[in-house]
């Protein structure tokens, strides 16, 4: 079998923070390879690293060891080609929706595009995650939902190579949430993005990832096992509903979450190498450190 | 429920509107009361305080005195006209003899009224205040974007910060008078040493709460600068001034207040033209209508105050974003 082009490699990885009680270890030997195109989801209980191996994409965190390969080459600083959608959509909030989108724009294509190409192009972008009617509304005088499409769209005018999302859609309501669910799937179906996304709610992660990353309690947290989603695209949430396979999914997840890594000093699934689908049942190990959430 | 509506006060309100107005005549009903209480306190009061210079003034000699300090600047001022007419008919004159006869304008030197003073003291305060604030805002956001800065001057700061601008004064004073050496200078050398002590002491507020605002950044907005990869000038522009804008003037509010409290205290002790001199001559004088006179000067001195602090608040409105934030 051929190897695929690497697309997004993270090799090794371990993060220590420095803290009064010396340095705390984050996470550890961190291995993940994510094809281009591809959807991602990390899974796992609070303060078990998802969000730090995030910024270590990002280049907001630098790893202590390993590293991280995007198209063969080195992630060490942040950069608009891994855009970031932030768990709190952190738009600016004395601009409007266009000129938060904007100031994005101008970085990325000050250069190579023109005025009206950038307006159309801005404009383009909030008319994606249907936002054009708002475009001069200022943060604070639109819904929690809406600030959230911003904050996509601002990340989706970036044409980041790799498009980073935490918790996108973790603060909205159910319906919000849905609806924003169904635009993205859509949007990631047109331009065919990669995609890595943090998430707490297991049938986000069955519904739209290619991948499910399911991650160990921390400290020392690492990849534990990493669940392929083989449902036909596009996905019905109403359909898949009473699907069998989409209901082995959901209870594969769940099951990893509430039993294998049930409480912070409950039994640790022991880590598994960068292997596909990797739902062997080996005993486990005890893990009798504490939870201290990073 | 229509007992909450009655404690609420909106039982009226919603039986009829019309008595809104009398709702809002009630809101200003409620001060004016408190005011005419504190007017008629404040008479009986001062009726039995006795000083050297007679009765302490109450708001009727208080009332009498402005009229007379009005009066006053009025008649300088006809004086003044006066002067200038009598002097332009006299070189008309001269000029008549002799076309080439030489000309001289020599200017007024009537004693300040009481309004030249406000206004010297304004202009000295606004003039300081600006000169501070243009000195502390950039060196704020240079010390707040920087760690190493900011450890290295923030003992400075904290040990200026509480000084008397009084204590700088005589210092000042020498100074000025050393280094301000000019045969036809463009300033009085009391306007600048007015100056310089109202700067030094109306920098520090704007300086620390800049470098504050500048510091608190939240990381998610931090976060995006980076993500974006905005360079230095953009980041401030965009990101750093915007966030920081609601303790700059929170910053320069305390600044301007402290300046007018400064100014006037150094009018009065280095006997500078301004109101703080007014108040100092006028307890000199120690006429019987002084007090009274000096009690005009306080009640002024309250009042150009809160205005200051009103143009500030007004400016805060026009230049920050979040126009939901409440400002008092």
């Amino acid at each position: 079998m051929t190897q695929p082009p690497k697309h997004l490699e993270l090799t090794q990885v371990d993060i220590d923070f420095p803290t009064p009680n010396g340095p705390f270890k984050a996470l550890e030997d961190v291995n993940l390879t994510i094809n281009k195109g591809e959807f991602v989801s990390l899974i796992g209980h609070s303060g078990c690293g998802k969000s730090t191996v995030l910024n270590i994409i990002a280049g907001l965190y630098q790893a202590t060891k390993g590293g991280c390969l995007l198209d063969g080459k080195e992630v060490n600083a942040p950069g608009p080609e891994r855009a970031v959608v932030f768990q709190n959509h952190s738009l600016l909030p004395w601009l409007t929706a266009y000129e938060n989108v904007e100031l994005a724009v101008k970085q990325v294509f000050g250069k190579s595009k023109s005025r009206s190409e950038m307006r159309e192009w801005i404009e383009h972008n909030l008319s994606l995650v249907h936002m054009d009617h708002a475009m001069d509304k200022r943060p604070d005088e639109i819904s929690g939902g809406m600030k959230q499409r911003v904050g996509i769209a601002r990340a989706l005018a970036m044409e980041p190579t790799v498009m980073l999302m935490d918790e996108p859609f973790g603060a909205l309501d159910a319906l919000t949430r849905a609806h924003l669910q169904d635009s993205l799937m859509e949007i990631q179906k047109d331009l065919n993005n990669t995609v890595i996304m943090i998430t707490h709610d297991v049938d986000e992660a069955v519904l739209l990832s290619d991948r499910i990353v399911m991650m160990t309690n921390g400290p020392a947290a690492s990849v534990g096992e990493i669940l392929t989603i083989d449902l036909p695209r596009p996905r019905d949430r109403l359909a898949l509903a009473d699907d069998p396979t989409y209901n082995h999914y959901r209870h594969e997840v769940l099951k990893f979450l509430y039993e294998k890594q049930r409480t912070p000093d409950s039994p640790k699934a022991e880590k598994s190498t960068e292997k596909e689908k990797v739902a062997h049942k080996t005993p486990v190990i005890k893990s009798n450190s504490e939870d201290k959430a990073a | 429920m229509s007992n909450l509506i009655a404690t609420l006060g909106l039982s009226a309100y919603f039986e009829n509107p019309k008595t809104s107005f009398a709702q809002l005549g009630k809101s200003l009903l409620i001060p004016l009361i408190g005011l005419l209480v504190f007017l008629a306190m404040w008479e009986i009061g001062a009726k039995s305080i006795h000083t050297s210079l007679g009765v302490f003034p109450g708001p009727v000699a208080v009332y009498e005195q402005s009229i007379n300090l009005i009066n006053d600047h009025n008649a300088e001022r006809k004086k003044e006209v006066a002067f200038y007419e009598r002097q332009d008919k006299r070189n008309e004159k001269k000029l008549e003899k002799d076309p080439n006869a030489k000309i001289k304008v020599r200017p007024y030197t009537g004693k300040p009224t009481f309004f030249d003073q406000i206004l010297t003291s304004l202009i000295t305060v606004l003039t300081g205040f600006l000169i501070a604030s243009m000195i502390a805002i950039p060196a704020g956001i240079i010390i707040g974007l920087n760690s190493t800065l900011y450890s290295a001057f923030n003992p400075l700061i904290q040990l200026f910060k509480p000084v008397s601008p009084l204590a700088w004064l005589p210092l000042v004073t020498m100074v000025v008078s050393a280094v301000y050496v000019s045969k036809d200078p463009l300033f009085a050398k009391s306007f600048i040493t007015s100056l310089i002590t109202v700067s030094l002491c109306s920098l520090w507020p704007t300086l620390l709460n800049t470098a504050v605002g500048v510091s608190s950044i939240s990381k998610d907005l931090q976060n995006v600068s980076q993500v974006l990869r905005l360079n230095w000038f953009t980041h401030v522009m965009k990101i750093v001034l915007p966030s920081a804008i609601p303790m700059m003037f929170t910053g320069l509010r305390l600044s301007l207040g402290i300046a007018w409290m400064v100014l006037i205290a150094a009018e009065m002790l280095a006997q500078n033209p301004g109101l703080g001199k007014f108040v100092w001559d006028e307890f000199q004088n120690g006429s019987s209508s002084s007090l009274g006179r000096i009690m005009v000067a306080v009640l002024v001195i309250g009042l150009i105050g809160f205005l200051l602090d009103r143009c500030m608040l007004f400016l805060q409105r026009k230049v920050s974003w979040d126009k939901t934030a409440v400002l008092r």
